[in-house]
C-alpha cells in the first residue's frame, strides 16, 4: 500500500465504537432486491465486509443516495440512510456532512444518476471537496428504467433508445473527475474484492471528497461490458494497476510501460524498448492534476488498457472543515451572539 | 428671510432619478433620519432589475417612495406630495402619479436637449408651460453641488456624483430631519476615502442651506412624531426581518440553522445578511443551483438542523421535486419564496402574489404543504418564526411566502422582548418505539401526526428514508396499495391537523353591522386596511379580515365568509386564493385583480369597496 499524505481531521470526529464489529452488524433487515448476478451484490458485500474495519460507531455512519438500481444501497445496511432524488445525492449529502462533522457520509450513485441528472451537483461537491465518499457505480447503461445508453455507454450503442446506435461521446468519469477540482479519483472493480476494499480505506481516510468509480456489471441490459478486465486470458494484459510510488510497469510479466511523450500525455511502450528511468513512476500527490489526467486517457481507445487504482489523493482543506472554522472563529472573535443584541443592533429608537 | 412654518400630518416624497444617481441611498438615509425623528413611515423601493440600463433611459430610472406622518400609516402612500426629479427620464416616468398641484424639485442641469430628446420630450416641460399645474421648482443640483466641492481635492465626478447629497440636504431642511446620523453615517461609509467623506458631507450641508437662503422654497414643514405604542424601535426591511426571524427561530428552537440558497431577486439579501451571522452558528452554503439549495437544506435537517432555503418563484419551480421529498420523507425544512411578477423571469424586481397555487400544489403526487404569508415588512419576523413552529412541530416542509413589496419595503418595528417570543424547542427521538425494541420511522404521535425526528448518531436507532411509498410505521418501502391510501390521507390529515393549532381567524367590524368583509392575504394588508378606514371615514360600513395561514386556512374560515354577504379579496394574481375559498366554501367571493408589479393603491380599492357596498 502506498503512503497516505498527512490529514486534515479526516474521520477524527466521528466516534468509534466500542466493541468489534462483525460484516453482520451492517446487514440490514430487508431483502436485497437487484437482479440475480448483478455486480452490485459483490459490491454490497465488499462495503458489508469492509465498514467493521473502519472500526466507526455504526450510528454515525450515513449513505445517501439518489435514483437508480445502484441507489437502492442504503437500503442494505444498518446504518442510516437517505434514498433521494434523482441526481441530488449530493447536494443532500453536502448539507448533512456540512453540518455534521461527526458524521461518516458516503454517496451511492451511478452513471446515470452522477453524470446525467446529476452531473452538477457532482462536480460542484468535487470542486468543494466537501467530506464525503462517492461511490459511482458505473455499468454504462440505464438499468432501472430498462436499458437506455448511458452518459458512459460508448458511441454506437444500440439500446431502445438508440435503435441505430448512440451519437454521443460517453463521459470518462475519472477524467472528468480530475478536471472538476477532485482531490481524490480512483476506479476499482466490483469483482475485485481485495482491490476495492484497498481503495476504499484510503478513499476514506482522505479528508474532502473521494470519488471511487466502480466498474459494476449488468448482467441483464449490459453484461459482460467489462469483460475483458476479468478474462484471465487477457486481463493482465490490459490492466494498468497504479500503485503511487512505483513505475507503472504492467503486462502478465511485466513488459508493458508507460512513459511520458513528448507531447504531455503518456503512452504504452515495451519495458525493455526504454530505459528504466524513462518509466513513468506513478505519483497520487503531484499537485499538478496533468499526469493523473493523462493516464486517465490511456484507455482510449476503450480496452486496450484500462488503469485501475488510486489517479490522485492530494490534501486540501474539507469544505466543511472550513466552514466550521469560519464558524468558531466568528465566535472566539465576538462572542456568540444573542438574540436582543441582535434585534438592537442598528439604528434604534425609544419611544415612551 | 425668515420663512413660514407650515404643520403637516403626512407628506409622500419620491426620490426619482438615472439608477446610477443614488437613489435607493438617499431613500435610505432620509427614512432613517425620519425614523429617529419619530414619525411613522412606510417605504417602496422601485428599481430596474438590470444594474446599471443605459443612463438617462425610462427602463434606467430607480426610484424611493417614502411616506411618513405624525399617526400610524399602512402604506408607502398613493400619490406623492413631492417628486424630485434628478433628470427629464425621472420626470417622464413618474409624473403620471404625481397629482396636480404636488411639488416637483427637478434638477435643471440634466434637463439638456439630448437628454430630453433621449426620453421623447420634444421642448423642456420646466420651460414650456406644461406643468404649470404643479409647484415646480428647478434647481441647478449638478452645479451647485459641483460648486459647493471646488475647494476639495476630488474629480469633478466624484462631486457631482455627490449632487445626491445636495437633494438630500434640501429635502432634509424643508421637513425639518435630524441630520446627525446622516453625517455620522457619510463618514463611516467613506472612512477609507475621508476626502470623499468630507465632499459628501458639504454637498448636503450646501443643500440644507440652499434651502434656507433661496426664494424658491418659501415655506418649510414640520411633520410631529407620530404617537406609537412605548417601546424599543428600528427601521426594518421585509429581508432584514426575515432573516432575523430565521436567526431567532433557530435561536428559539435550539437548533443550528442551515441555509442553502441560490443567489435570485428579490430574495438574495436574506442569504447576505444570514451570512454576516456566524456569530449565532448559522451555515450558509451558497449552492451551485436552486436545487442544490434546497437539497443540501433537507440533508442538513436530516441530521437535525433547521433547513431552510431562500428563493423566488422561478426557483421554487426547481426545488418542486425536493420539496415533494421533504413531505414524503416528513423532514422539517422551510422554504422561502419571496415572490416576483412572473411568469418565467418575468420582472425581477416587481412584487406579485401570483405563486399561491405553485405553493400549495406544484409537485407530484398529493403533497400538502403548510402556506404561512407575512402581512408587513415587520411581519416577516413573525411569520419566520411561526413558519420554523409549524415546521419543526409536524416534521414538514412549509412555505412561507413573502413578495418584492415586503422585501424591499421597510417600516419602523417595535421589537420583541425575546421572552415574549414562543418556545419552539422539540425533542429528538432518543429511544425504539416498536415492541420488542424496534425503531419505527414512521410511527406518528397521536396528537400531531407528527413522526419521529430521529437524527444520524444516535445508537440503536438506524433508518433508512427515502422518496419510495413507505409502509405505515416501519417505514419500510411498500407498493402496497392500501399502504398507499392510508399514507396519503394520513399525509393529508397531519397538514389539515395544523387548523387547531393555529389562531381563528380574526375580524376587524368595528361597528359589527356592516355586510360586506374585505378579505386579505399577504402583502395586500397594508393597503387594504387603509382603504377600509377610507371607506369607514366616509360614512361606509366594512369589514377586514386578514390571512396569515393559507395551508391550512384557519378553522373558522368558512364561518366568518358566510356570514357575510358579500366577500371582496383583492390580490395581485388573477384570483388564486378565490379559487381555493370558491372550491372549499363554495361562497361566491368577489374578486379584485391588478397585476402591474406593484402593489394597490389605498384610494383604488377605497372605490372598489364603496362599489360592493353601494351594489347591496
Ligand atoms: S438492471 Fe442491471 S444494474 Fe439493475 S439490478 Fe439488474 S443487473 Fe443490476
Amino acid at each position: 500500500m502506498s503512503e497516505i499524505v498527512s490529514e486534515g481531521r479526516g474521520l477524527s470526529l466521528v466516534p468509534r465504537a466500542e466493541g468489534k464489529q462483525t460484516l453482520k452488524d451492517f446487514k440490514s433487515d430487508q431483502e436485497v432486491r437487484w437482479c440475480p448476478g448483478c455486480g452490485d451484490y459483490a459490491i454490497l458485500a465488499a462495503v458489508q465486509g469492509f465498514l467493521p474495519e473502519l472500526g466507526l460507531k455504526r450510528e454515525n455512519i450515513v449513505f445517501v443516495s439518489g435514483i437508480g438500481c445502484s441507489s437502492r444501497f442504503p437500503y442494505y445496511l444498518n446504518t442510516y440512510g437517505f434514498h433521494s432524488i434523482h441526481g441530488r445525492a449530493p447536494a443532500i449529502a453536502t448539507g448533512l456532512a456540512a453540518s455534521r462533522p461527526d458524521l461518516s457520509v458516503w454517496v451511492v450513485t451511478g452513471d446515470g444518476d452522477a453524470l446525467s441528472i446529476g452531473g452538477n451537483h457532482l462536480i460542484h461537491a468535487l470542486r468543494r471537496n466537501v467530506n464525503l465518499n462517492i461511490l459511482l457505480f458505473n455499468n454504462r447503461i440505464y438499468g432501472l428504467t430498462k436499458g437506455q445508453y448511458s452518459p458512459t455507454s460508448e458511441v454506437g450503442k444500440i439500446t431502445k433508445s438508440t435503435p441505430m446506435g448512440s451519437l454521443d461521446r460517453p463521459f470518462n468519469p475519472i477524467s472528468l473527475a480530475i478536471g472538476a477540482e477532485a482531490t481524490f479519483v480512483a476506479r476499482t472493480l466490483d469483482s475485485d474484492r481485495k482491490h476495492l476494499q484497498g481503495v476504499l480505506r484510503e478513499a476514506v481516510a482522505h479528508q474532502g471528497t473521494s470519488l471511487v468509480e466502480i466498474y459494476q456489471n449488468c448482467n441483464i441490459f449490459n453484461d459482460n461490458a467489462f469483460e475483458p478486465l476479468k478474462d484471465p486470458g487477457i486481463r493482465d494484459d490490459i490492466t494498468v494497476k497504479l500503485e503511487h510510488g512505483k513505475p507503472i510497469v504492467f503486462g502478465a510479466n511485466g513488459e508493458k510501460a508507460v512513459r511520458l511523450t513528448r507531447t504531455g500525455g503518456v503512452e504504452v511502450v515495451p519495458t525493455d524498448s526504454v530505459p528504466a528511468e524513462e518509466i513513468l513512476v506513478h505519483d497520487t500527490h503531484a499537485t499538478d492534476p496533468s499526469l493523473a489526467f493523462a493516464l486517465s486517457r490511456l484507455d482510449e481507445p476503450a480496452f486496450e488498457h484500462v488503469p485501475i487504482g488510486i489517479f490522485r489523493h492530494i490534501q486540501r482543506s474539507s469544505y466543511d472543515e472550513l466552514m466550521s472554522d469560519q464558524l468558531d472563529n466568528a465566535i472566539a472573535k465576538n462572542g456568540r451572539g444573542t438574540l436582543h443584541d441582535l434585534l438592537n443592533s442598528g439604528d434604534t429608537w425609544r419611544i415612551n | 428671510m425668515t420663512k413660514q412654518v407650515q404643520q403637516l400630518d403626512r407628506v409622500i416624497i419620491r426620490f426619482a432619478g438615472d439608477s446610477g444617481d443614488g437613489m435607493q441611498l438617499t431613500g435610505d438615509r432620509f427614512t432613517a433620519e425620519t425614523a429617529e425623528f419619530g414619525n411613522d413611515l412606510s417605504t417602496l423601493p422601485n428599481f430596474p432589475a438590470e444594474i446599471r440600463a443605459p443612463a438617462g433611459t425610462l427602463p434606467g430610472v430607480s426610484s424611493f417612495q417614502l411616506h411618513f406622518a405624525d399617526h400610524d400609516i399602512l402604506t408607502p402612500g398613493d400619490a406623492p406630495n413631492v417628486l424630485v426629479a434628478m433628470n427629464p427620464a425621472a420626470l417622464k416616468a413618474n409624473l403620471a402619479d404625481v397629482p396636480r398641484g404636488a411639488d416637483i424639485i427637478a434638477n435643471t442641469d440634466e434637463f439638456t436637449k439630448r437628454n430630453l430628446t433621449k426620453v421623447g420630450y420634444s421642448g423642456n416641460p420646466l420651460e414650456d408651460g406644461s406643468l404649470g399645474e404643479w409647484r415646480v421648482h428647478a434647481v441647478p443640483l449638478t452645479t451647485m453641488t459641483v460648486k459647493a466641492l471646488e475647494g476639495f481635492d476630488i474629480s469633478k465626478k466624484d462631486a457631482e456624483r455627490a449632487k445626491n447629497m445636495f437633494a438630500l440636504g434640501l429635502l432634509s431642511w424643508l421637513y425639518h430631519r435630524p441630520t446627525e446620523a446622516t453625517l455620522k453615517f457619510l463618514e463611516a461609509k467613506f472612512a477609507k476615502k475621508p476626502d470623499i467623506a468630507k465632499a459628501n458631507i458639504a454637498a448636503f450641508n450646501a443643500g440644507w442651506n440652499f434651502g434656507e437662503t433661496t426664494e424658491s422654497f418659501s415655506v418649510s414643514y414640520e411633520i410631529k412624531p407620530a404617537r406609537l405604542a412605548p417601546g424599543t424601535y428600528r427601521n426594518i426591511s421585509g429581508n432584514m426581518a426575515l432573516a432575523y426571524g430565521l436567526i431567532a427561530a433557530a435561536e428559539l428552537a435550539e437548533l443550528p440553522l442551515f441555509l442553502g440558497s441560490y443567489p435570485i431577486t428579490p430574495a438574495s439579501d436574506i442569504l447576505h445578511e444570514l451570512s454576516k451571522h456566524k456569530r449565532f452558528g448559522i451555515r450558509t452554503f451558497q449552492a451551485e443551483d436552486e436545487i442544490a439549495g434546497v437539497g443540501a437544506a433537507l440533508g442538513a435537517a436530516f441530521g437535525g438542523a433547521l433547513g431552510v432555503t431562500t428563493t423566488s418563484g422561478p426557483g421554487v419551480a426547481l426545488k418542486a421535486e425536493t420539496v415533494g421529498l421533504a413531505v414524503t420523507t416528513e423532514l422539517p425544512l422551510i422554504v422561502v419564496d419571496v415572490q416576483r411578477a412572473g411568469p418565467s423571469t418575468g420582472m425581477p424586481t416587481k412584487t406579485e402574489q401570483t405563486d399561491l397555487l405553485m405553493a400549495m400544489y406544484g409537485r407530484n403526487g398529493e403533497s400538502p404543504v403548510p402556506v404561512v404569508a407575512p402581512m408587513s415588512p415587520s411581519d416577516c419576523f413573525h411569520a419566520a418564526i411561526e413558519a420554523a413552529r409549524i415546521a419543526v412541530k409536524y416534521r414538514t416542509p412549509v412555505m412561507l411566502l413573502s413578495d418584492g413589496y415586503l422585501a424591499n419595503g421597510s417600516e419602523p418595528w417595535r421589537l420583541p422582548e425575546v421572552a415574549e417570543l414562543p418556545d419552539l424547542r422539540v425533542a429528538f427521538a432518543t429511544e425504539a418505539n416498536g415492541e420488542d425494541g424496534t425503531f419505527l420511522p414512521f410511527k406518528r404521535d397521536v396528537e400531531t401526526l407528527a413522526r419521529p425526528w430521529a437524527v444520524p448518531g444516535t445508537k440503536g436507532l438506524e433508518h433508512r428514508i427515502g422518496g419510495i411509498e413507505k409502509a405505515d410505521g416501519t417505514g419500510n418501502i411498500s407498493y402496497d396499495p392500501n399502504n398507499h391510501d392510508l399514507m396519503v390521507r394520513l399525509r393529508q390529515a397531519k397538514i389539515d391537523g395544523i387548523a387547531q393549532d393555529i389562531p381563528p381567524l380574526e375580524v376587524d367590524d368595528e361597528g359589527g353591522d356592516a355586510r360586506v368583509l374585505v378579505l386579505g392575504w399577504g402583502s395586500t394588508y397594508g393597503p387594504i386596511a387603509a382603504a377600509v378606514r377610507r371607506v369607514r371615514k366616509a360614512g361606509g360600513k366594512v369589514a377586514q379580515a386578514h390571512l396569515r395561514h393559507l395551508n391550512p386556512l384557519p378553522a373558522n374560515t368558512g364561518e366568518v365568509l358566510r356570514s357575510y354577504d358579500k366577500v371582496l379579496l383583492p390580490e395581485i394574481n388573477l384570483g388564486q386564493l378565490a379559487l381555493l375559498l370558491r372550491a372549499r366554501f363554495l361562497v361566491d367571493v368577489i374578486s379584485y385583480n391588478r397585476v402591474r408589479g406593484l402593489p394597490f393603491k389605498a384610494e383604488e380599492l377605497a372605490g372598489v369597496i364603496q362599489d360592493v357596498i353601494s351594489s347591496e
